[in-house]
């Protein structure tokens, strides 16, 4: 693909700013978090050009921002994050995605690496046997006519409710699992039917269960409060979405979004951009299923976290209470919320749109659960599934300057097909299996397409959000075992 | 003459579809989904399925076929190799799509697509082509 010839000016070491003048229609500036090395692979492609395009949108505030793990994406480039007002602003399907609600949750055990590295093929089976992945995976529970109305109202909620998990569960979710102004009214028969058979499923593409050690800490008492103690620990993170609902919701609204932009005098250089107005029917409906879409996804990953603490604990023989298996903590990162930012000194009430990007909310503030109010909200910067993940926590910069907002992955620099040229599914498997990484899969082209290669160097991304004061290192992981969807 | 071409997209996939008319070229980017998703090699013709659509315009009617397609996929894991187009204009068609049920011992799933994305969407009326980006 062309690369991008558009201006980039430096701001520091980790900030560039595309200027309003770029492009006429551009309402404010653009703003990419990046180091020079990351900027010349940014300009290999169109990210920037969607950084520019995010900036067209109606009612947009202070940047179009772009996370250090930006990549060409569609409409949206993804780790991108844009914040609109109420008043005159816009709400847009294609700035969530597709995958609504894709996140991640992060369990702690009290095991050792010595506990499981022995055990961890029987464990990896165990987990492969228990949570349903990949293409068109169907999961263990059947809902029945009406129920599925329910999970979409109350997302984590209903699984505990139904014997997964447990409640403690929920403080330690972002929204706690059930994002207020679900409205499954708004939500077609369609997009039910997709999700009615898949809620507790992984699905396929880059989600995954993973089987880590800390391997490394560098803020020991933030860290000692969400119970990472010690390099060696073992960690288990959970990684996928809304599945088929989740997928059908934004199809839905893109497409009415579409046909509504006449009516509302909107003019965008991507169609995949289309919004309506916050205030509109259409954005107000838009915005009640896609809180619907978000519960599902907390269902379903509440639903795995479950079996995943079942297999554990049947593997290695022990009972849930002395394996620990808290969580602590799920994000979101992709979705739309309302909340409260400062603008220009005053607190305005704002759509912060986050697509590939996370939540990262400072110590204090309200939304953080009550046990890390002193700490600040825990960020899970899961990388690719040969190397090293991250746990961050939100900083009051992030609050001034990206809404609240960090990176969310290591972002792809490679496509799945120049991915797959490179390496085949069986070399992967043998090079990870080489790094002590066991892994299971339905599909060898898919781990292919998931190689360490497609992907940035996840720790030169968190390097980035670190060093610009948008999050904080607290710890990183390293996976022993990995199960692809 | 080659049915579609897959094209680079980093974090996606997408294709062009080619046709000697447009209907055939919207045919063959099913096929070429179809294809993204599993091998169609071994799919036998044995299931029928009919769509029909009507649509504010073209590109908007080739984003809801696709994605129509895909839910079809995700509800009765469906595998279609065959699209008939019974009728085609610049807002509505309607098709007759057979496959048969995606089963385990003789198929192989791929990867899975979440969607058709209106990015990059391009119907050509004259080249009879059409181009589209999948969300994966």
């Amino acid at each position: 693909m062309a690369t991008w010839n558009g201006p980039l000016e430096k701001i520091d070491n980790y900030r560039w700013q595309i200027p309003k003048s770029y492009k006429t229609g551009m309402r404010v500036p653009g703003l990419i978090y990046a180091d020079a090395d990351m900027v010349k692979q940014i300009k290999e492609e169109q990210g920037p050009e969607q950084v520019a395009n995010v900036a067209f949108l109606p009612g947009i505030v202070d940047y179009s921002l772009a996370m250090p793990d930006i990549h060409w994406g569609y409409g949206f480039p993804i780790g991108g994050v844009a914040a609109m007002r109420l008043d005159d602003g816009v709400v847009s399907p294609g700035g969530v995605g597709f995958d609504i609600n894709c996140g991640v949750r992060l369990l702690r055990t009290n095991l050792m690496k010595d506990d499981v590295a022995p055990k961890v093929k029987p464990l990896m089976d165990a987990l492969y046997n228990s949570v349903p992945s990949g293409v068109g995976s169907r999961g263990r529970i059947k809902l029945k006519g009406g129920d599925i109305n329910e999970v979409l109202r109350k997302g984590s909620r209903w699984a505990v409710e139904h014997g997964y998990g447990r409640p403690e569960d929920l403080e330690t979710t972002e929204e706690s699992g059930e994002m207020a102004g679900a409205d499954p009214s708004k939500v077609s028969g369609r997009a039910k039917e997709r999700g009615e058979p898949q809620l507790g499923t992984l699905g396929s593409g880059n989600h995954f269960l993973e089987v880590a050690l800390v391997d490394k800490i560098n803020e020991p008492d933030i860290a000692r409060a969400m119970g990472i103690n010690e390099v060696g620990q073992v960690m288990l993170y959970v990684h996928c979405g809304s599945r088929g609902l989740g997928h059908q919701v934004a199809d839905d609204y893109v497409k009415e979004m579409v046909r509504a932009m006449a009516k509302y005098g909107i003019n965008l250089p991507d169609r995949q951009l289309a919004c309506s107005p916050v205030k509109s029917p259409e954005g107000q409906s838009y915005l009640g299923a896609m809180r619907c879409a978000a519960n599902y996804a907390w269902a379903n990953r509440q639903c795995i976290a479950h079996w995943v603490r079942e297999a554990f604990c049947q593997v290695l023989g022990i009972k849930e209470a002395d394996a620990g298996l808290e969580l602590i903590y799920d994000v979101a990162h992709n979705i739309a919320k309302i909340e409260e930012h400062q603008v220009n000194g005053q607190k305005l009430k704002l759509c912060v749109h986050r697509k590939g990007a996370t939540r990262a909310f400072p110590a204090g503030h309200p939304d953080v659960p009550r046990k890390y109010a002193h700490i600040g909200q825990p960020v899970l910067i899961p990388g690719d599934m040969g190397r090293l993940s991250y746990v961050l926590v939100g900083t009051e910069r992030a609050m001034q300057e990206t809404f609240g907002s960090t990176c969310h992955g290591a972002g792809r620099v490679q496509s799945r097909s120049a991915a797959k040229r490179h390496l085949s599914g069986r070399e992967v498997l043998e090079s990870l299996a080489s790094r002590g990484i066991t892994v299971r899969t339905g599909s060898l082209p898919g781990l292919a397409e998931e190689a360490s290669e497609a992907y940035k160097d996840v720790t030169s991304v968190v390097g980035v959000a670190h060093n610009a004061g948008i999050s904080k290192i607290v710890a990183r992981t390293r996976p022993i075992g990995v199960i692809k969807g | 003459m080659k049915r579609y071409k897959l094209i680079e997209h980093t974090a996606d996939m997408g294709l062009v579809a080619y046709g000697h008319d447009l209907a055939d070229a919207f045919a063959n980017a099913a096929y070429g989904l179809f294809a993204i998703i599993a091998d169609l090699g071994r799919v036998k013709e044995k299931e029928s399925r009919q769509i029909e659509l009507q649509e504010e315009d073209v590109e908007t009617l080739l984003f809801e076929w696709l994605n129509r397609l895909l839910y079809v996929f995700d509800v009765e894991m469906l595998l279609l190799k065959r699209f008939d187009m019974e009728h085609f204009d610049d807002s509505s068609l309607k098709a007759t799509c057979y496959g048969e049920k995606y089963d385990p011992a003789r198929h192989r799933l791929k990867r899975g697509v979440k969607s058709a994305t209106y990015h990059m969407l391009k119907v050509d009326r004259e080249r009879n082509q059409v181009r589209v980006i999948f969300d994966v």
